[in-house]
């Protein structure tokens, strides 16, 4: 009797202990690991408020002694910021919502209609999400260089316009379903159109609905959840695109991120300062303001971001 | 026959829904391809003609007019052959970036899917901890990073392998080699070691670039029923069988996706990808070569793709 109660209590002690070792470790692991993810971020915060003599004094760590907005507010004047985060916003949030109704449209067509070369077609849908768009970068920049589909500009008698440097490749590209990470967005509606029960549709064509207008007003809605995942993915990786970018030099004017590569030689030519130690200051106030409406939108929408893709139907 | 009549007024019903079901399935097909024609439109006006262009453009020699337009010269293989006969650093580049990318793929995975797991357990700030983690997703601008290296080497001056840095770094408090050394000596193969090694000098790329895949093994983690757990409990099974037996096979289909996303992923950001941008748009615009690049590093890469999600695949389990 007694060596049982002694037995058991030590049997609890050993679990306890293991659990707290347990708990430990996940601690341990989990602090470490957003370590590594958030210092480099909370560094270039930090140094961003840093004036000279915080840069120079070797005994300020993280915390600036003599706190400065100056950065801010040389990189906001550099980068034009005022002008150019609306207009990026505009581009990348009309993208996105393009994105959005053009592949739920594709992926309702995927996910419930029979067509001939239907597998062919999911085929090259797939082709599409696994292949590196860099592969077609020279087609893609000589076509929209001289903008000339089937011919028909040069037949009706006008020159080609080249529409480099514009966002219109961006836009065009989108339309048809071929925009950035277009394929693996048209994946996404197809697998959460597929999950939907079918009775929806059929009791509203039973109704009437031809079937355009039952995709509009009773398919599209149910679909809210995965069109919210696809536009903040849509947002944020157009946000931070540089390849599309470069390859049709869209205007910086409405790229914030181009803004940053030349910052810093634009703060050293406009204010004569030639130390890469104070430069790099400005550059870091700019990087955090490229990078704060992003971090606005994750506060916002993070409970969306995290269970967005878990129940986008990517998992199945 | 005159006593089937009766039944055959009452089979005419089906019989002329039969009759219209082909037009009504001919009309969903035209239908569904109305929903699909943007898709297919891009796919052929941009990849497929884009592919069979880049294709046309590495076995020519072009030149551009001044209008915008080009002329092809027919040179065959030239560009090829001159890629892996001559070119001064095309060879190296590939093989680096394809095995690094090999090395990085099974430990982004395998860390991926350690950190679902961890992150799956019930404790307190777990909603926190998983947004740190999927921070990385969002602040990954190749434009931004790009410009904070140029500063860094500006300060610098000039650039230093990360990996040196990272022995440099940690050669400040603990003496890394030595202890390598030493696990060598105690006769760890040296290859084994090297990896490690290389692994722990990339732990930010890795941590960085796996948030996607975590949130996707997550997913698929809490879409296990606890009802397997349950009655593995009850049969006896430790936490450790439990694993190898429900959670692992549970996830593993997830694994041949994440598995793709990180092997496209990888190579997007890979250095062969760099070296054909610049050898079509750099300063000497040979725009053949670069083509026959960018065609040989993707076929490398869909050979890789398709060896290794052939053999996960095999082993994985699914349901249905």
């Amino acid at each position: 009797m007694r060596s049982e109660t002694s037995r058991n209590t030590r049997g609890r002690i050993i679990s306890g202990t293991k659990s707290w070792l347990l708990a430990l470790l996940r601690w341990a692991l989990i602090i470490g690991v957003s370590y590594v993810i958030v210092s480099p971020l909370l560094g270039v915060a930090a140094r961003s408020f840093f004036s000279n003599t915080d840069q120079f004094n070797p005994m300020v760590y993280m915390i600036p002694q003599t706190p400065t907005l100056e950065r801010y507010q040389v990189a906001l004047k550099v980068m034009s910021y005022a002008s150019v985060l609306p207009r990026n916003l505009l581009f990348v949030g009309g993208l996105a919502v393009i994105q959005a109704i053009v592949c739920s449209m594709v992926g309702y067509g995927f996910a419930r209609f029979r067509f001939p070369l239907k597998g062919l077609l999911f085929g090259c849908l797939i082709i599409m999400i696994v292949m590196p768009s860099h592969v077609i970068m020279l087609p893609l920049y000589m076509l929209f260089q001289r903008f000339d589909p089937l011919g028909i500009v040069t037949r009706l008698g006008l020159t080609p316009p080249n529409l480099l440097a514009s966002p219109w490749p961006m836009y065009i590209m989108t339309v048809f379903g071929a925009g950035l990470r277009s394929g693996l967005y048209i994946y996404i509606f197809t697998q959460f159109f597929r999950g939907l029960p079918k009775e929806i549709e059929e009791a509203a064509e039973i109704d009437g609905a031809g079937a355009f207008y039952t995709y509009l007003r009773v398919m599209l809605p149910n679909a809210i959840p995965s069109a919210l995942t696809v536009l903040i993915f849509s947002v944020v990786w157009q946000f931070n695109d540089k390849f599309y970018a470069q390859l049709f030099s869209i205007s910086p004017r409405i790229v914030l991120s181009k803004q940053i590569s030349g910052l810093q030689a634009s703060v050293s030519n406009l204010y004569q300062l030639r130390d890469p130690s104070l430069t790099t200051l400005y550059l870091y106030a700019g990087v955090m303001l490229a990078i704060v409406p992003l971090l606005v939108l994750y506060v916002i929408l993070q409970r969306r971001f995290i269970e967005g893709v878990e129940r986008s139907g990517i998992v199945g | 026959m005159t006593a089937s009549t009766g039944k055959g007024a009452v089979g005419r019903i089906p019989n002329r829904r039969l009759k219209r079901r082909l037009p009504l399935s001919a009309r969903r097909a035209w239908v569904g391809l109305a929903f699909v024609s943007p898709f297919i439109v891009g796919f052929i006006a941009f990849y497929a003609r884009g592919l069979l262009l880049t294709l046309e453009f590495s076995l020519s020699d072009l030149s551009l007019k001044p209008d915008g337009g080009y002329t092809l010269a027919f040179s065959g293989l030239k560009h090829y052959i001159y890629a892996f006969r001559e070119h001064a650093t095309f060879k190296q580049v590939l093989t680096s970036s394809v095995g690094n990318m090999l090395l990085d793929v099974p430990l982004i995975l395998f860390f991926s899917l350690f950190m679902a797991i961890l992150l799956n357990q019930r404790f307190r700030g777990r909603t926190a901890a998983r947004a740190i983690f999927f921070l990385p997703v969002l602040l990954n601008a190749p434009a931004i990073s790009d410009a904070l290296d140029m500063a860094r080497a500006l300060l610098l001056g000039g650039t230093s392998p990360a990996s040196a840095t990272v022995m440099n770094a940690a050669g400040g408090g603990v003496n890394v080699s030595y202890y390598v050394d030493m696990l060598g000596s105690l006769g760890m193969p040296r290859a084994a070691l090297n990896y490690i090694v290389g692994a722990v000098s990339r732990i930010n790329s890795i941590i960085t670039s796996s948030g996607v895949q975590i949130v996707i093994f997550l997913a698929a983690l809490q879409s296990i029923s606890p009802a397997l757990y349950e009655v593995a409990r009850i049969e006896g099974a430790t936490a450790y069988e439990a694993f190898w037996k429900i959670t692992f096979p549970m996830v593993s289909p997830l694994i041949v996706t994440n598995m793709v996303y990180t092997l496209v992923d990888s190579f997007v950001s890979s250095d062969v990808i760099s070296l054909s941008y610049d050898t079509i748009f750099g300063a000497a615009k040979q725009y053949g070569l670069g083509s026959a690049f960018s065609l040989v590093s993707m076929i490398a890469l869909c050979g890789i793709l398709m060896t290794a999600s052939g053999i996960v695949s095999k082993r994985a389990f699914y349901q249905n």
